[in-house]
């Protein structure tokens, strides 16, 4: 069996890999893709935790991450098509509108 | 190394190097196929954890359902390769500064937290132990436990569904 701390460590590497993109990125469908790559990091260490510990609720509290990362993608995405209608623009730099 | 080890290293390099590609690809296509690939090597992992159902949800609903309402999306505002930053703004010194001390911290509290993982792993293990694998993965008992201990949790979802549903289409809607 692999070891739990393998599993942890392969979940923070993708969590970081995720928190990179949202820093780095200038594109709107890029920054919420990189949040998904962040959920599934969760998601790992969440599954690999239930291994552990020998119960199925790690598996559970996943398919609840997966039904509000699906809910984010549809209310983010429509976001997005707004936003797009307003300036032509996916680059997150042109709505300051609300900067202070 | 044992054949598990093997295949495990061999799907989290798969993971990993997707997610690289997904960050650093320049166009949201190349990102979105990047990403499924990504999620292919996590159901691996999956199984491997012996949690098929998650794996199955993982490529159905994820790769299935998710990704294509992204490149939906990237399709229908024909989104095109981003525009690389004017120079001089992606590094700036003082935020670059505080930003790796903030980094150091935080590698160093994790690398902290799995030598503690580490050490009460077999702990962890001598609980988990008396569970049969294959009662772990079973359906049945997933859908026991999410209906009896989880019940709340559930319908609480069924109402973000609903939310998420009616705001999606408020926004997207063409008069805003």
């Amino acid at each position: 069996m692999v070891p739990l701390d393998h599993y942890l460590a392969l979940s923070g590497v993708l969590f970081a890999i995720g928190v990179a993109g949202v820093f780095l990125r200038r594109n709107l469908i890029a920054i919420l893709l990189s949040i998904e790559v962040m959920l599934n990091a969760a998601n790992l260490a969440f599954i690999a935790f239930g291994r552990t510990l020998g119960t199925v609720d790690g598996q559970i509290i996943m398919f609840f991450v997966v039904t509000v990362a699906a809910a984010e993608a549809a209310v983010g995405l429509a976001i997005v098509i707004a936003l797009f209608r307003h300036r032509e623009s996916l680059n997150p730099d042109l709505f300051t509108s609300l900067k202070w | 190394m044992g054949t598990e080890l093997l295949l495990f290293y061999a799907f989290a390099a798969v993971a990993v190097g997707a997610s690289v590609l997904v960050v650093a690809r320049p166009h949201p296509m190349h990102s979105v196929l990047m990403l499924i690939v990504a999620f292919a090597a996590l159901a691996a992992l999956y199984i491997q954890l012996h949690a098929p159902f998650a794996a199955v949800i993982q490529i159905i609903i994820y790769a299935g359902a998710i990704m294509v309402l992204f490149l939906f999306v990237v399709m229908l505002l024909n989104a095109r390769q981003e525009e690389a930053p004017a120079p001089g703004t992606l590094l700036v010194r003082g935020p670059l500064r505080s930003g790796a001390l903030l980094a150091a911290v935080l590698v160093a509290e994790l690398a902290w937290a799995l030598d503690a993982a580490q050490g009460s792993d077999d702990g962890l293990l001598a609980g988990g132990a008396g569970a049969d694998p294959a009662s772990l993965g079973s359906v049945r008992e997933l859908g026991r436990v999410l209906f009896t201990d989880y019940m709340f949790a559930f319908e609480v979802t069924s109402i973000l569904i609903i939310v998420a549903m009616v705001g999606a289409v408020v926004l997207a809607k063409r008069e805003l």
